[in-house]
């Protein structure tokens, strides 16, 4: 067993984990964090998509060995209190979500992609959730949401 | 779809890993983004994952000797973003945000991207196009290997079990260059069905250096060099890209699979070609 010491949503963490266990299954079973899910588990479908030292990346493709260190965030640290973080405030309001289980994911990597793409064209979202799957929605609403969430954004800074 | 248990080191300098690589059924972990699904699926399983993240010194891009050098752990979303690599290799900075999906790049390293070489990847196609070279360490030493000579098969390259690669130089072209990647993909992000990265360097209305690389057209990525030679030396004005194109894929026996005939990508693969030889020259500056 290794010892890993990491900050999640802020916290500093000390966790044991066998070296095969992902990052995911560590935030899940050591963490009690079960906001971040797993689908296909081998990096295809996006859901378990996180944040590691401030770049979204998917935790199914990185052991929790690794992270020793690393400042982690999952979508139980994207609100503030009980006020939704604006991404997840747009996914509600635009009925971006229908099932829900893909949403943590598309939360987080919408919320990483509006970072670095403030005003995205509706090419570079479709190619800025490309990295996700959701099964029930047709995206439509995802890409609604992923345009109200930059308006919402820009219009606060 | 979880992976059967290993042993874990994290070295930090190069001669630790080289080290920890000589023991056991050992494997360099890079950035994990096509180790792990093989592990996860348990098509590999190891005894010892060797993680190469906290060596310092496989990280960056620098202009080096007429080169661009870049550090085997340089993490594809730096390269991507790296002004030395858009100066320097442009054609890498073009094939970079085509592999895999921003997340992926986010993990995912140039290095292990090259001694990954799945033959529908892009990064092993652009070291091949630009003649980089390979940097490997192992415990006699360092030996540099050209990419004409690295790749053998698919996932099999000039690497040996017990050494690393360190850093791959891509050769710097002069001014007058123009290069670009074309392929066909079924969803961006996804492997490429077939691809092709083109460079050309023009001096006074000739093509004085060129360029023509395939990838998903065979168990390794391809240069095309009738097609090259047809170029080189030729002037713009007069050059038939379509005959070229034709000639890059007439020697090519691409697999058929779920994804493609190997007659489709024969198709495709030479309207990319032509496509990208088109976009290279306009760049170059000789529309």
């Amino acid at each position: 067993m290794h010892e890993v010491a990491l900050t999640v949503n802020g916290t500093n963490m000390r966790i044991e984990v066998e070296p095969r266990m992902t990052l995911a299954d560590a935030l899940r079973d050591r963490c009690d964090l079960t906001g971040t899910h797993l689908a296909c588990e081998h990096g295809v479908c996006g859901s378990c998509t996180i944040s590691v030292d401030g770049r979204a990346v998917r935790s199914c493709l990185m052991f929790a060995v690794q992270a020793d260190g690393a400042d982690v965030m999952t979508i139980e640290g994207l609100a503030n209190g009980e006020e939704l973080h604006p991404v997840q405030k747009a996914f509600q309001a635009e009925h971006g979500l229908q099932c829900g289980f893909c949403t943590p994911g598309f939360v987080m990597s919408v919320t990483k992609f509006l970072e670095t793409t403030p005003d995205p064209t509706d090419d570079q979202i479709r190619d800025g959730i490309s990295g996700n799957l959701c099964r029930c929605t047709g995206y439509q609403g995802i890409v609604r949401a992923v345009k109200r969430a930059a308006a919402e954004l820009n219009g606060q800074s | 779809m979880k992976p059967a248990p290993f042993e874990y080191s994290a070295p930090t300098t190069v001669a630790e890993a080289i080290e920890a690589l000589s023991h056991d059924d050992a494997k360099v972990l890079a950035g994990g983004q096509s180790l792990i699904p093989l592990m996860a699926m348990r098509l590999s399983r190891f005894d010892r994952l060797v993680d190469l993240r906290r060596i310092p010194e496989l990280s960056g891009c620098t202009r080096v000797n007429g080169t661009v050098r870049i550090g085997a752990m340089t993490r594809q979303a730096d390269a991507e973003h790296d002004p030395i690599v858009a100066e320097g290799a442009p054609l890498l900075a073009k094939a970079l945000p085509n592999v895999g999906h921003y997340q992926i790049r986010n993990q995912g390293t140039v290095g292990g991207s090259i001694v990954h070489a799945d033959p529908s990847a892009e990064l092993p196609t652009a070291a091949l196009a630009l003649d980089a070279t390979i940097e490997i360490a192992g415990a006699s030493g360092v030996r540099r290997v050209p990419a004409s000579e690295f790749f053998l098969g698919t996932m099999e390259t000039a690497v040996g079990d017990h050494e690393i690669v360190t850093a791959i130089e891509f050769p710097v072209w002069g001014p007058g260059s123009g290069f670009a990647v074309e392929e066909m993909a079924r969803r961006h992000g996804d492997f490429a069905v077939v691809g092709a990265m083109c460079g050309v360097r023009i001096e006074g209305g000739t093509v004085a250096q060129s360029a023509i690389a395939m990838f998903g057209v065979g168990s390794v990525p391809v240069r095309c060099g009738a097609a090259e030679s047809m170029l080189t030396g030729s002037t713009v004005d007069g050059l038939d890209l379509g005959a070229v194109a034709q000639a890059a894929v007439a020697d090519l026996d691409p697999p058929d699979d779920l994804h493609a005939s190997g007659a489709y990508r024969r198709a495709v693969g030479a309207a990319l070609v032509e496509r990208a030889l088109r976009a290279a020259i306009e760049e170059a500056g000789h529309a």
